[in-house]
């Protein structure tokens, strides 16, 4: 016998159901409560940097949008700092919240972020990773959330020079990070939670 | 187990055991067919984009928020079911209480009824009873709410499945790598063993791990019962060796 590791597990995931907007945007459903739903808007006043609007839906394997999904996002300001407590390199714009959440519209599904363009952030090792946001998807159906990243596909240099990018050993799945930028000036990022354009998922 | 608080030391998040964890692909949980990735996930260590997590202070609480009781019933009502309090601490793996950890949790009414246009279940809503909540985790990582026991109810899976009575909850940790949705099952639920949402965990530990206990030292007598719900996020590394640079 050996010493107990006296470590936790940590909680088994279980999925968000087809009720998530009750619990996360419970505004959105129709019941009125907390002076409205959080995540709503990113900035609180004026913002430093590039605005944009990211727009997407997110597929199922047959190619059905998801109408009861909730995606997140997280990301720094665009300067490349969080507005977190444990952001140690200096402070964030104090307008930028950094997180948003979409319930995805009601008949569409799709979801719409209202952010800035986020600055370059280090890797572990120093180098520098092309500016990215965190995406993270929850619905009816996904057991565990998924958590991707959003590139932009208007940064050919930094994405060739990132060090997650030009490690995946499928190439040619990249452009499922990438946002495309639209004619309107915003930018695109659909999910396929499955298929031949399924979305790289991380694990990290 | 030690129990220290405080906000997690330097180094990347402890990898998510993806052997404990679900399986994207449940086929008996029929959603996920078509739902479910099928590459596989792309590993790499945390950076500091899944290392920082957005910030809930305790002043967006509202007196109500969680009391789901009280907040969406009309002045001098009070939801209808039986009277419970749900407490617990959010913990990391390192055994750490999580202060300042943002919970939402939403549930059916007493009798299975979600306040949702597209529930189907002919089960009545109750006026007084919206079914959201939210709270922020004190400096040991607790929390408690009280609200009114759901009730099971079927969905359209199998020919007759029932869900046991759960309450989801919705966690935010210190990084955003710790985010996790989870649901809550109640002790003696018979419901649990037959539905094929709890049969994605892969042992009887992780049905367990997410069934409260009734919890009598905490029930407050001729008024509420009290079940204990505690809640596991991923830790970070705790060392003095970080990688360092070739060469060094």
């Amino acid at each position: 016998m050996v010493q107990k590791l006296d470590y936790l597990h940590e909680s088994p995931s279980q999925t968000a159901g087809p009720y998530v907007h009750i619990g996360c945007t419970p505004n959105f459903t129709g019941i009125g409560i907390y002076g409205g739903d959080l995540g709503t808007s990113m900035k609180t006043g004026p913002v430093k940097g590039l605005e944009i609007i990211i727009r997407g839906t997110v597929f199922d394997g047959t190619g059905t949008p998801l109408r009861d999904a909730m995606v997140e996002i997280w990301q720094p300001d665009a300067a490349g700092l969080f507005p977190s407590a444990n952001e140690t390199r200096g402070a964030a714009d104090p307008n930028f919240v950094g997180w948003g959440r979409s319930p995805g519209d009601m008949n569409t599904g799709e979801f719409i972020f209202d952010t800035v363009k986020p600055g370059a952030v280090p890797f572990p090792d120093g180098r520098m990773q092309a500016p990215h946001i965190t995406a993270w998807i929850v619905a009816r159906g996904i057991n565990t959330g998924l958590h991707t990243r959003i590139y932009f596909e208007d940064e050919p240099e930094a994405n060739a020079a990132d060090p997650i990018l030009s490690r995946i050993e499928h190439q040619n799945r990249i452009p499922t990070l990438l946002a495309s930028k639209q004619p309107d000036g915003s930018y695109r990022f659909d999910v396929h939670l499955q298929g031949p354009n399924e979305t790289i998922f991380f694990d990290m | 187990m030690s129990i220290l608080n405080g906000p997690p030391k330097s180094g990347g998040f402890i990898p998510r055991d993806r052997v404990w964890q679900p399986d994207a692909l449940t086929p008996p949980y029929k959603t996920s067919v078509k739902r479910s990735p099928q590459a596989a996930l792309l590993s790499f260590p945390t950076t500091l984009s899944e290392e920082t997590s957005p910030v809930f202070g305790h002043s967006i609480l509202g007196d109500l928020d969680n009391d789901l009781i009280l907040n969406y019933a009309k002045s001098g009502e009070s939801a209808i079911g039986p009277r419970i309090i749900v407490h617990g601490r959010v913990l990391d793996e390192n055994g750490r209480g999580v202060p300042g950890a943002l919970l939402e949790f939403w549930q059916a009414n007493a009798g299975g009824r979600y306040r949702h246009k597209k529930e189907s279940y002919q089960a009545a809503l109750d006026p007084n009873f919206g079914g959201c909540g939210r709270t922020i985790t004190a400096e040991d990582g607790s929390y408690e709410f009280r609200t009114i026991q759901p009730g099971p109810y079927p969905w359209p899976n199998g020919m007759n499945d029932w869900r046991p009575a759960h309450i989801h909850f919705s966690i935010f940790g210190h990084g955003f790598a710790q985010r996790l949705i989870t649901q809550m099952y109640f002790e003696g639920d018979p419901h649990i063993k037959l539905c094929p949402i709890v049969g994605i965990l892969k042992t009887q530990e992780a049905i367990d791990a997410l069934t409260a206990p009734l919890d009598m030292n905490r029930t407050v007598p001729m008024d509420s019962r009290a079940f204990k719900f505690d809640i596991v996020l991923r830790g970070q590394r705790q060392t003095y060796f970080e990688n360092r640079k070739e060469g060094l």
